[in-house]
């Protein structure tokens, strides 16, 4: 370990580091725009510069690594004349715009002027300007105030694996573009409105709503897909402003996808705000008291083996085990979480969690992926198998169908085709991927929705799982076999057992025999990515917090809280326990959601045993004790799950068909459908 | 600014571009001189080339056909082919004047030369005459101070200029071709004394 000394201080640094880490590393702080530590180093900004013992100049700190015996200083004349001039040059051509930049107050050109900077402009001449550029509906440009330090471009090549960005043109000329004004063709591209450290990349929905000194700030989880990404969520008065990512280096990073970052704005239309009661064939508003009677008549006239109820995917847990406690309850085994039609079991827990973790991508040297997509159904998880693979040691095999679109999975892959018999030649070892199976140390198969939404799922899974026993997937120190859950939801509700109890219809029986007049009544806790007049024949309960599908065809409407309304547990692919927190309130009338199961169970006289929500997580702790670990990964025992059987030839289908319009509250974003016409249709065509 | 810095309207651009067979070939032996996993080292050769081929500027097309070529990103070539003056992102003229103006050159005299250009070819610096053979550039130090004023045209460099013999220079190329060979124009040898050798006398050679 080379020794340096940084301002008198001895310190023992890893070989390696950098002169900035080790700086940071004993708490001095040295001023960059350019160096970001989740990206490669360009030290082109030239605000790190430290003074160096024996170098006649000063040397960026953040481009040299420690060697042994190294002599810094960070606050020798000579650094602050350095920062100083840095600092003048950079705002030479740098607009004084900051009263109507969307920046201001959170600029890091802002702070480290005030800091670091003259008290006075000495240039006189015309500043240059730049044209704007156009990257999108998501990004709004200011281009003359860049300063050129190509965060951006760095993490579109690098971590979205989209090479669209690039610096152009020289010296004075220089700008960054897309090539011949294209847009960034990526689910991830929000982020580098965080890592622009001026106001000349800012986000465009958020643009003049807000100053960033009046939010208040709430952190929270996202759940517009089955990672949690840990986010922060900015309101003012008990509007969302905008969601920025929280730094959590076990699940993303400092990472959010394009949808948690602005599908915020659907939580503002079509909400339900008042219960509603069919009436004469018409959806009319009511008060609690009259929705809850109706569903009380009509239950105390119903037998309760002719009630169902199906969990959506934005449900939490709270209200997923207040739901399953009320149809115990009742009486009704006819409760199913899988709305998708998915036949992945709830009785083996590692069959459909995440067991390596996210982290364990980190050490994976070969990827089979079978039925999944991550890109789109989890970009921020897809974007650390590309960190991998820019590694150089990763290998990737697909197998299944991928929508057409630019930049495929942004890192090559073998091409195993869709066709999910291939597993039976893989098992046997009669097939060429076999020699790089064998060969990893650390493999890992990423199964996702589309190989267990089929009559053959169970075959496949067992397929699967023999597959991982058989090549060194399953050790002591290592669990291969991940089950990428797309939507926020499924882990929680399948540890709940929110799945068909002794002879219970699961979601498909569900909508055949509604269809065939044998079930009477169906209670959709947001549940909306089906065919919801599949179930016309039945009396339908919808709970939830938007005016989608599932309302549409209701004949009571519950309204329900979004997931900023309410402090609610969710679990992620991991099955990693996390809890959002309340940021602003539910509109008028709703309420968070398992206050109304509660209240309702109350009504129609089969009350659930809890009053609060210090009790009723509790009772799911003592139930389910996964519920008692929050925030941390629970490795599971090793158990057979699948069922041997033949594997049809059917391809896989493609597990999502738009990352835009994923849930209700996407399909209320105007941000998102204008994404979508931007991104979904250019594929499209 | 010159105009060749900037990509030329959308209805200038050639739809599509492709090596010749004899071009094809030579982009292949520059290949070679990379490892596989390296290919995209040999951008600035192959732009070139492609510029040779495009009478002397490089379409949007002919930059994505060449990164393409070299399975790097699109940008990455674009970048590159706006980084360094000597690529024409727009049509130019058949000849390429470029002329000195940096201190030594400017001190024996560029700025006479750079009027006559201007009053011959009735264009200023950064236009192209209107019959397309002649665009005027100026530009930065082109390393051969000692044989100042200098001029590049094509591939070639004419020094020791004086307003006749670039007169003369603008003749020939009006009739075709420039009869006179490149370099000093006043018969000095490379960049030895115009008249006697003053130093080193007593050395042999």
């Amino acid at each position: 370990m080379p020794k340096i000394k940084i301002n008198e201080q001895e310190v023992d640094v890893e070989n390696g580091l950098t002169i900035l880490q080790a700086c940071e590393s004993i708490g001095i702080e040295i001023p960059r725009f350019c160096y970001h530590e989740k990206l490669s180093i360009a030290g082109n900004c030239r605000m790190c510069l430290v003074e160096m013992e024996k170098s006649p100049k000063p040397i960026a700190s953040c481009a040299m690594p420690v060697s042994d015996g190294m002599v810094i200083f960070t606050n020798s004349p000579m650094v602050k004349k350095a920062r100083n001039g840095v600092m003048e040059f950079l705002l030479i051509n740098h607009p004084l715009d900051c009263p109507i930049c969307d920046q201001g107050g959170e600029c890091d050109l802002q702070d480290q002027a005030m800091s670091y900077g003259r008290d006075s402009n000495r240039y006189i001449e015309n500043k240059r300007a730049v044209n704007d550029k156009d990257l999108g509906p998501l990004i709004k440009t200011v281009m003359t105030r860049c300063i050129h330090c190509t965060r951006c471009v760095r993490f579109a090549q690098d971590v979205a694996g989209v090479s669209e960005l690039g610096a152009t043109g020289r010296g004075e000329e220089m700008e960054i573009d897309t090539f011949v004004e294209k847009t960034i063709s990526s689910e991830l591209s929000g982020n580098i409105i965080d890592l622009c450290p001026v106001g000349a990349l800012t986000s465009k929905p958020y643009a003049f709503e807000a100053r960033s000194w009046e939010l208040q700030k709430t952190e929270t989880i996202d759940i517009h897909d089955a990672l949690g990404s840990n986010i922060r969520v900015d309101t003012r008065g008990r509007e969302v402003k905008r969601v920025l990512p929280r730094i959590n280096e076990d699940i993303n990073e400092e990472w959010i996808s394009d949808k948690t970052r602005f599908a915020f704005d659907g939580l503002g239309c079509k909400r339900l705000d008042r219960p509603w009661l069919k009436k004469d064939n018409k959806l009319v508003e009511v008060e609690w008291p009259e929705a809850f009677n109706a569903i009380s008549e009509k239950i105390q006239s119903t037998e309760p083996n002719k009630i169902a109820a199906i969990v959506g995917d934005l449900a939490d847990c709270e209200s997923i085990f207040s739901l399953k406690k009320l149809f115990n309850n009742i009486g009704s085994p006819h409760i199913d979480c899988r709305q998708d039609g998915s036949l992945v079991d709830s009785s083996v827990r590692g069959s459909y969690i995440f067991n390596s973790e996210i982290t364990g991508i980190d050490r994976a040297d070969f990827i089979l992926l079978i039925g999944s997509d991550p890109r789109w159904e989890a970009p921020v998880l897809n974007s650390r198998i590309r960190k991998r693979y820019l590694t150089g040691m990763l290998d990737i095999a697909h197998l299944g169908t991928l929508p057409s679109r630019e930049n495929g999975l942004t890192y090559p892959y073998t091409n195993l085709g869709s066709e999910p018999n291939v597993l039976d030649d893989i098992a046997s070892g009669n097939h060429e991927i076999i020699e790089k199976i064998k060969s990893a140390k650390f493999p890992m198969i990423i199964i996702g929705n589309s190989a267990v939404c089929r009559s053959d799922s169970l075959a496949i899974l067992h397929k699967t799982r023999e597959i991982a026993e058989k090549y060194n997937f399953i050790r002591e120190d290592w669990n291969g076999f991940n089950f990428l859950n797309s939507v926020a939801s499924r882990v929680g509700a399948l540890d709940l057992g929110f799945v068909p109890g002794d002879g219970g219809y699961d979601f498909n029986s569900i909508i055949t025999n509604s269809a065939n007049g044998n079930l009477d009544m169906v209670y959709l806790l947001a549940a909306d990515e089906f065919d919801v007049e599949k179930l016309s024949n039945s009396f339908i309960i919808y709970q939830g917090h938007h005016g989608d599908i599932g309302a549409r065809n209701a004949d009571v409407i519950l309204p329900g809280a979004a997931y900023t309304e309410k402090n609610a547990t969710y679990v992620n692919l991991e099955g990693r326990v996390q809890r959002t927190s309340k940021a602003t309130f539910p509109p008028n009338d709703a309420r968070e959601d398992w206050t109304i199961i509660r209240a309702l169970s109350a009504v129609i006289k089969f009350p659930i045993p809890f009053d609060n929500i210090v009790e009723l997580r509790q009772l799911m702790e003592k139930e389910y004790p996964v519920f008692s670990n929050i925030d941390l990964f629970q490795s599971q025992e090793w158990k057979p799950f699948g069922i041997s059987g033949s594997i049809n030839d059917t391809p896989l289908e493609l597990s999502i068909r738009d990352f835009y319009m994923t849930n209700p509250i996407t399909r209320a974003s105007q941000t998102m459908s204008l994404c979508r016409s931007e991104f979904i249709k250019r594929i499209n065509n | 600014m010159t105009s060749n810095r900037k990509p030329a309207p959308d209805n200038y651009q050639p739809k599509e571009f492709s090596f010749t067979k004899e071009n094809l070939e030579l982009a292949k032996k520059e290949l070679n001189k990379y490892p596989e996993n390296r290919k995209a080292s040999a951008v600035i050769p192959l732009l070139d080339l492609a510029q040779r081929q495009n009478s002397n500027w490089l379409p949007i097309a002919a930059i994505n056909y060449i990164a393409d070529f070299l399975g790097m990103p699109r940008i990455k070539a674009y970048e590159v082919a706006t980084f360094y003056t000597m690529y024409n992102l727009s049509p130019v003229g058949e000849n390429i004047i470029q002329i000195c103006t940096t201190t030594p050159c400017a001190l024996r005299g560029s700025k006479e030369i750079a009027d006559l250009c201007k009053k011959r070819l009735n264009i200023d610096f950064g236009e192209t005459s209107e019959d397309k053979k002649f665009t005027l550039l100026e530009v930065e130090c082109l390393g051969a101070c000692v044989n100042a004023p200098v001029v590049w045209i094509g591939d070639e460099y004419y020094e020791d200029l004086s307003k006749e013999s670039m007169d003369s220079i603008i003749d020939q190329l009006k009739k075709g071709e420039i009869k006179v060979s490149p370099g000093s124009q006043i018969g000095r040898n490379g960049s030895m004394p115009s008249g006697q050798r003053s130093s080193l006398i007593d050395k042999g050679n």
